[in-house]
C-alpha cells in the first residue's frame, strides 16, 4: 500500500487559499469580539453621561438653575421644598478638604520615609501593611468614625455635641486617603533616577535635603497626581459621610456640626422607595451630576499629570 | 550651581533639624500602621462576643441579639460570583485587545484614558447608572442580576488594568517564537500567551472582586433591600449584601445593633482576608511554575 493520502482524504481538506481565508476571517471575528469588550468601557462612560444629563435635564425643567445655584437651603424631602445645592456641595468640599489636610502631609511624609529613609526590608513590610487600609470596605471606616472617633475623641475632648459631625467623617476619611497618597507618591519618588540622588549626596547634601530639594521636585507631577486622585476619591466617597456626618443638609463651616454631603443625599433618597420620574427621583441624578463633574475633572487632571511624569522618566 | 552647593553645605549646622525630620517621617509612616491596628482593635472589641454560629445562620431580626447575617452572606456570595462571571471574560478580553491587538493610534489612547478615568468615577455614580439602565430600562428590577451587572461595570477598569499587567509578565519572545512558526496572532495569544498569563491575572482579578465584595453605595442606589428575611435563590431575586446589612445596623441607635454590625464587619474582613490569601497563594504557585 502506498503511504500517499488517497483522493478521498485530500478532497476533505479545502485548498490552501480557502483555509487561509477561513483562518483570516476567524481571526478578524475574534479581534472584533475583543474590541467590543474593550468598547464596553466607552459605552459605560457614554451611559453615565447620558443617564445623568437626561434625568438632570428633567430636574432642571421643574427647578430653575437660579434656584439650584443661589438658594442656600436644600429641603427636597420636606413639605416646603427648596433646591439650593450649596449645603451639600459645601459639606462635601469641607469634609474632603479637612481629610486632605490630614492625609496629604502625613501621607507625603510617610512616602518620603518609605522611599528615602527606610531599608528595603522595612519598606517591603511597611508598604503592603499601609496598603491594607486601602482594601478595607468603607462601611468599616464609617463604623470606626461613629463608634470610636466621635464618642471617644471628638465628644470627649473637643466638645462635639452629637455623634455625627463633619470632622469625624473627615478623620475617618483621612485614614482611607492615607494609603492612596502614600502609595502613589512613593511610586513617583522611587521612579526618580538614582543618579540624581547620588549627585546630590556627592555635593554633601543630607538625606532630608535630597528628599525635599531633589527627589520631591523631580517627582512633583506624580505627587500632585496622587493628591488630585485622593481629592477625587474624597469627594466621591459615600459610606463614610453617610454614616458619620449625619444627614442634616445644613450650610455650616463648623466642622463639629452634622452635615449632609452630596453622596449621602443620594443614599438617603435611595433608601426610601422613590417612584421613577418623580422630582425626588430626578434630584439624585442632578446631585450625581454635581458629583460627577468635579471628580471627573480631578481624574483627568491626574491622568494628564501622570502622563507627563512618565514622559520624563520612562 | 555654586550658590546651590554653598546652600547644601551650610546644613552642617542643621544636624538637629535633620534628626527631627528623620523622626517626623518615621512617625508619619507609623500613623497608617497605628490607624490600622486601632481600627481592627475597635471592631474586635465591639464584635467578637457577638460572633457565633447562630450569627452566621440566622436571618436579620428586629431584636438585636437574635439578628444574623445569613441572607446578607448568601446575597454577597451570589452577587460577587455573578460579578466575577460577567466581569472576568469581558475584562480579560478587553485587556487582550488592548495589550495584544490594539493599533497604536489616537482611538486606542482615548480608550485607555477613558478606562483610567472610569477607575476614578465614584462608585455611587455607577449605582445611578445601574438604577437607570439595569433596574428601570432593562426592567431587571432590584435583582441580584442588576446588582452584579452594576458591580461588573464598576470593577471592569480594575480587572482590565490587572489583566494587562498579567499579560505583560509573558515575555515578547514567546509571542515571536509562535509567530515565527506560522501561528496567527490569535493562535499565538490563545495557545502561548494566555495560559502562563492566567495565574498572575487571577491575582489582580481576585483583588478587584474583593473590592466588589466591600461595595455598599452602588447597591443601595440600585435598591438592594435593607431587610431580607429569606434566602436568595436565583439571579432575579431581591437581595441584600453584607456591607449593606452592616450599614443598616450601624445606622440604628441601639448599642445591640452596633455589636451586630461589628460582628458583621469581622465576618466581612475575614472573607476579604481569605480572598487575598487566595490571590497571594495563586501568585506564589504561578511564580514557582514559571519557566523563563
Amino acid at each position: 500500500m502506498t503511504m500517499l493520502p488517497g483522493p478521498e482524504v485530500t478532497a476533505k481538506r479545502p485548498p490552501l487559499f480557502r483555509r487561509r481565508l477561513l483562518l483570516r476571517a476567524r481571526e478578524a471575528l475574534i479581534i472584533g469580539l475583543l474590541f467590543l469588550c474593550a468598547a464596553v468601557s466607552i459605552m459605560t462612560t457614554v451611559g453615565i453621561v447620558v443617564v445623568l444629563v437626561d434625568e438632570a435635564l428633567g430636574f432642571f425643567r421643574s427647578i430653575p438653575l437660579k434656584e439650584f445655584f443661589t438658594s442656600l437651603q436644600w429641603t427636597p424631602l420636606f413639605v416646603e421644598k427648596r433646591f439650593g445645592i450649596w449645603p451639600l456641595l459645601n459639606a462635601s468640599f469641607l469634609i474632603a478638604s479637612l481629610a486632605m489636610g490630614v492625609a496629604v502631609p502625613v501621607g507625603l511624609a510617610a512616602a518620603v520615609y518609605l522611599s528615602e529613609y527606610a531599608s528595603p526590608r522595612v519598606r517591603s513590610v511597611l508598604k503592603p501593611l499601609i496598603e491594607v487600609l486601602a482594601g478595607i470596605p468603607t462601611v468599616v471606616f464609617g463604623y470606626f468614625a461613629i463608634s470610636f472617633l466621635a464618642p471617644e475623641i471628638l465628644q470627649r475632648f473637643f466638645g462635639q455635641e452629637t455623634v455625627f459631625s463633619a470632622l469625624s467623617a473627615s478623620l475617618a476619611m483621612a485614614i482611607l486617603l492615607l494609603p492612596i497618597v502614600t502609595s502613589l507618591s512613593e511610586d513617583a519618588m522611587r521612579a526618580v533616577p538614582q543618579d540624581l540622588r547620588e549627585g546630590a549626596y556627592a555635593l554633601g547634601a543630607s538625606r532630608w535635603q535630597v528628599a525635599v530639594r531633589v527627589v520631591m521636585p523631580a517627582a512633583l507631577s506624580g505627587i500632585v497626581a496622587a493628591v488630585v486622585l485622593a481629592m477625587a476619591r474624597a469627594i466621591g466617597e459615600t459610606m463614610i459621610v453617610t454614616i458619620a456626618a449625619g444627614n442634616v443638609p445644613r450650610l455650616s463651616f463648623n466642622p463639629l456640626d452634622a452635615m449632609q454631603a452630596l453622596p449621602a443625599y443620594i443614599v438617603q433618597v435611595s433608601l426610601g422607595d422613590v417612584p421613577a420620574g418623580s422630582l425626588e427621583y430626578q434630584t439624585i441624578f442632578g446631585v450625581g451630576l454635581a458629583l460627577f463633574v468635579p471628580t471627573t475633572l480631578f481624574n483627568l487632571a491626574a491622568i494628564w499629570l501622570l502622563h507627563r511624569f512618565r514622559e520624563v522618566y520612562e | 550651581m555654586r550658590g546651590e552647593f554653598r546652600a547644601l553645605s551650610r546644613r552642617r549646622g542643621g544636624k538637629v533639624g535633620e534628626v527631627v525630620a528623620a523622626l517626623l517621617v518615621r512617625l508619619a509612616a507609623g500613623v497608617g500602621l497605628v490607624s490600622l491596628v486601632l481600627l481592627l482593635a475597635v471592631v474586635a472589641r465591639d464584635g467578637i462576643d457577638r460572633l457565633s454560629w447562630d450569627f452566621l445562620t440566622s436571618f436579620p431580626s428586629r431584636f438585636a441579639d437574635k439578628a444574623g447575617i445569613r441572607s446578607a452572606l448568601l446575597g454577597s456570595i451570589w452577587v460577587v460570583s455573578l460579578t466575577a462571571l460577567i466581569s472576568l471574560p469581558v475584562g480579560i478580553a478587553a485587556a487582550v485587545y488592548l495589550e495584544e491587538f490594539a493599533p497604536r493610534n489616537r482611538f486606542t489612547r482615548l480608550l485607555e484614558a477613558n478606562i483610567n478615568n472610569l477607575a476614578g468615577v465614584p462608585s455611587i455614580i455607577y449605582g445611578l447608572l445601574g438604577l437607570a439602565l439595569f433596574v428601570r430600562a432593562m426592567e431587571l428590577g432590584r435583582s441580584i442580576l442588576a446588582g452584579a451587572l452594576t458591580l461588573s461595570l464598576l470593577v471592569l477598569p480594575t480587572v482590565i488594568a490587572t489583566a494587562r499587567e498579567g499579560l505583560r509578565t509573558v515575555p515578547p519572545h514567546i509571542r515571536e517564537a509562535a509567530l515565527a512558526l506560522g501561528a496567527t496572532r490569535w493562535q499565538a495569544v490563545w495557545h502561548q500567551v494566555l495560559p502562563p498569563a492566567l495565574a498572575p491575572m487571577m491575582t489582580g482579578v481576585i483583588l478587584a472582586l474583593s473590592r466588589a465584595m466591600g461595595e455598599t453605595a452602588p447597591l443601595i442606589t440600585i435598591g438592594a433591600l435593607l431587610f431580607v428575611p429569606f434566602d436568595p435563590k436565583g439571579p432575579f431575586d431581591s437581595f441584600t449584601v453584607l456591607p449593606i446589612q452592616i450599614f443598616n445596623w450601624v445606622s440604628r441607635p441601639q448599642p445591640g445593633f452596633h455589636e451586630a454590625a461589628a460582628a458583621g464587619i469581622i465576618v466581612l474582613l475575614g472573607a476579604l482576608l481569605c480572598l487575598n490569601a487566595l490571590a497571594v497563594g495563586i501568585r506564589m504557585w504561578a511564580e514557582r511554575r514559571r519557566h523563563w
